[in-house]
């Protein structure tokens, strides 16, 4: 496939100034965009004005037009307020995953649309892969690299728009690609943090926006073994930080907002054997009772579990998943769907 | 194949962003790039000949703006004069004791609003008048803001967005009666294609220009500081300009702005004239071939080259890549420096509807603007808003 108008979201970053030029080789007519998302005071993160410089930079280099969209409103109403209400509730949320699901699947595809374009690329580590009656998503090629866990909330109407270049390649050959093409960003190295907050901010972040009360950490017989200063400070599954000395290692087993209490306990007290979502999503139709593979984390390792209703049944017991969290179902290498762990 | 080719004919409608240099200014400039090249602070002839162009560049802008050649400060453009003359006086005037209150308006360039706000956190007192919806600055809102402190009123004379023509004459009356030890600044930088500063901006203490908005180059523009105004300046060193604006003098500038200014003026009324009517053309094409299509500002109170329209249910931002795509060049509120769309302060304080301001684009003609250009707007604007319609994309 050849000759289509592909608007490209460019980071400035070596995935998606690959990703760029990718399409170009492949006799697309590209052209990339930057999103401002964020004003505030960590320009530092992904998206700041050095990185719209950097992804500007390799437009004029590859020759493409280049735009900036101001979705900063936008961002700030669905993914920082939702990420600071879900601190202050007791939640831990995944705001890179609201971002996808809001803006960049969401504001930015319906701009492309708007503007005539046929697809939606970004430098995502992910497949889509054309099936009978629809598309597939499916893990990058590089396993280490898989980006496919923040990508889960794309549908088939999203996947039948968008193009995931980089997905075929590992990070090393994304790497060669990019000084192949004399890329100035070959060299840059990944942004990691939540682009919003500069790294160990968070919480003063939050206590900047929303008040949350002190409270007890009590242990799970119900006892008072400690003290906090803010339900925020505390994801279930944290061994750091609980302030408390007991011994032997504990962990938060529960954030309970309401009553501004914190319950740490031991490891074996954080195994579950299911995890109920909410807001599930399929990429195609739902999954029977067969056997899939859950994932809890971005870069996690699958375990073994199936789903019954919204209930994701693990073979073994498996740590509590933080309320707020991202499950993923695999079926092999191929995207179920997911949802929010409650 | 890739539709970003630079050579493909744009269609222009960024006047008031900037214009092209005119051809008399890039040849009245080159000689002073090549060959009378010299420092004209030098004691030697190389430097007495820059000297000479230099001055009688003053002499030409001081005539034609009304002001004597002493009176003309060349800065490096628009954004550094405005700061100059707010900052500068407010701090001279503080210095001497004489207040601590500064006045503005709501929809004044950043550079103004930019340079009151830098005033704030040294410990003055600003206030901003408010602005009527069409686009004029509010007089009494105005007279309320003056009192016995106050010692710099900046007023804008064209408004850079809207481009509607402040009651100058009007807020100098009142300030000379209400507020008479106070300096008057007005950023002058986009009226200068458009009105006869002399006669316009003769109340002012303080006028800025740029020369890039009239056919001269970028990086050059200029303060008339009249008679005994105090300024504190910004840029100290070597003395230059009377003190007001050290630096190595930048004659290639001040010379090619002169040519520009001399030409601009020689053939402003028929430029305006001229500009008005394919103003008037678009806008009425525009508000005729597509439907729920508003203008901001007054357009009998505007300057010739603007034209400031609202497409209802269209976001601004995805239509100036649409017409981008198309060939037309056109702006909507500010940029900033990451080169995304802000919103617009001006639209804001005209008391546009935020969804309004948002689907608002300003398309801006200069001396420069043929039919051609009204004609490829009058092509691709209605497609290109049906579109956006069509798609359901609303602000």
């Amino acid at each position: 496939m050849t000759g289509r108008r592909v608007l490209v979201a460019m980071s400035g970053g070596v995935d998606s100034s690959v990703a760029a030029a990718l399409l170009l080789e492949q006799g697309h007519d590209v052209t990339g965009v930057t999103l401002k998302l964020w004003g505030g005071d960590s320009d530092s993160g992904c998206c700041s004005v050095s990185d719209v410089e950097d992804a500007r930079r390799v437009a004029a280099q590859l020759g493409i037009p280049h735009y900036v969209f101001n979705f900063s409103s936008d961002f700030d109403a669905k993914v920082v307020d939702p990420y600071v209400g879900s601190y202050a509730a007791g939640r831990t949320p995944n705001p890179c995953v609201e971002c996808n699901r809001s803006i960049k699947f969401g504001r930015l595809l319906e701009r492309a649309d708007a503007l005539g374009f046929d697809f939606l690329a970004t430098g995502h580590h992910a497949r889509v892969r054309r099936v009978d009656g629809g598309h597939h998503l499916v893990r990058g090629a590089d396993l280490a690299k898989d980006q496919s866990y923040v990508l889960y909330m794309l549908g088939p109407r999203e996947l039948a728009r968008t193009l995931l270049p980089v997905g075929e390649l590992t990070k090393g050959s994304v790497r060669e690609h990019a000084a192949r093409l004399g890329l100035r960003t070959a060299a840059k190295p990944e942004s990691m943090d939540v682009c919003f907050i500069t790294r160990g901010h968070r919480a003063a972040f939050i206590g900047a926006r929303a008040s949350t009360a002190c409270g007890s950490i009590f242990d799970t017989s119900g006892a008072v073994v400690g003290y906090h200063h803010g339900v925020e400070q505390f994801t279930v599954g944290q061994r750091r930080g609980l302030g408390v000395a007991l011994g032997e290692r504990r962990y938060v087993v529960d954030v309970d907002a309401t009553r501004a209490a914190v319950t740490i306990g031991t490891r074996a007290d954080l195994l579950r054997d299911e995890t109920v979502l909410r807001d599930l999503a399929f990429v195609g139709a739902a999954p029977g009772p067969s056997p899939l593979l859950a994932q809890v984390r971005a870069h996690g390792e699958p375990v073994d579990a199936r789903l019954v209703a919204s209930t994701v049944c693990y073979e073994r017991p498996q740590p509590r998943v933080a309320p707020g969290q991202v499950v993923v179902l695999y079926e092999g290498d191929t995207v179920v769907g997911g949802g929010i762990a409650t | 194949m890739n539709r970003h080719d630079p050579s493909l004919d744009a269609c222009y409608l960024d006047y008031a962003a900037t214009t092209p240099m005119r051809p008399e200014a890039i040849a009245a400039m080159e000689p002073f790039l090549r060959t009378t090249f010299a420092n004209p602070s030098g004691s030697h002839a190389a430097a007495r000949a820059a000297k000479t162009a230099l001055e009688e560049a003053r002499e030409e802008i001081a005539g034609l703006l009304g002001a004597a050649p002493s009176e003309v400060v060349f800065t490096a453009g628009g954004t550094e004069a405005d700061n100059l003359a707010v900052k500068g006086a407010a701090r001279a005037a503080r210095a001497a004791g004489e207040g601590d209150a500064v006045v503005t308006t709501a929809f004044e360039h950043k550079g103004v609003l930019a340079a009151c706000d830098r005033l704030a956190r040294e410990g003055f007192r600003t206030t901003r008048a408010t602005v009527t919806a069409a686009g004029i600055v509010d007089l009494d809102s105005l007279a309320d803001a003056l009192d016995d402190q106050t010692v710099v009123v900046s007023v804008m004379l064209v408004n850079n967005e809207v481009g509607t023509i402040q009651p100058l004459d009007a807020v100098v009356d009142l300030v000379r009666a209400r507020a008479p030890r106070a300096v008057i600044h007005t950023d002058a930088v986009q009226a200068v294609p458009w009105l006869d500063l002399a006669g316009a901006a003769s109340g002012a203490d303080l006028v800025a220009v740029s020369a890039h908005k009239f056919g001269g180059p970028k990086g050059t523009g200029a303060l008339v500081v009249r008679g005994t105004t105090s300024l504190e300046p910004l840029i100290e060193g070597g003395g230059q300009e009377r003190g007001l604006r050290s630096g190595t003098s930048n004659v290639a500038g001040a010379v090619a702005m002169a040519a520009a200014l001399r030409v601009t003026c020689a053939h402003r009324e028929a430029d305006v004239e001229r500009v008005a009517a394919l103003r008037d053309r678009l806008v009425d094409g525009l508000l005729g071939a597509i439907p729920a299509t508003f203008e901001n500002g007054d357009r009998a109170r505007k300057v010739a080259g603007n034209a400031h329209l609202g497409f209802e249910g269209i976001e601004a931002e995805a239509l100036l890549v649409a017409l981008d795509t198309a060939g037309i060049c056109a702006a909507a509120g500010s940029s900033c420096s990451s080169g995304a769309t802000e919103p617009s302060h001006v639209l804001a304080a005209l008391g546009v509807a935020p969804t309004r301001a948002l689907a608002s684009v300003r398309f801006s003609l200069g001396a420069a603007s043929v039919d051609a250009d009204v004609d490829a707007a009058l092509r691709i604007v209605p497609d290109a808003v049906a579109r956006l319609r069509a798609a359901g994309v609303a602000a």
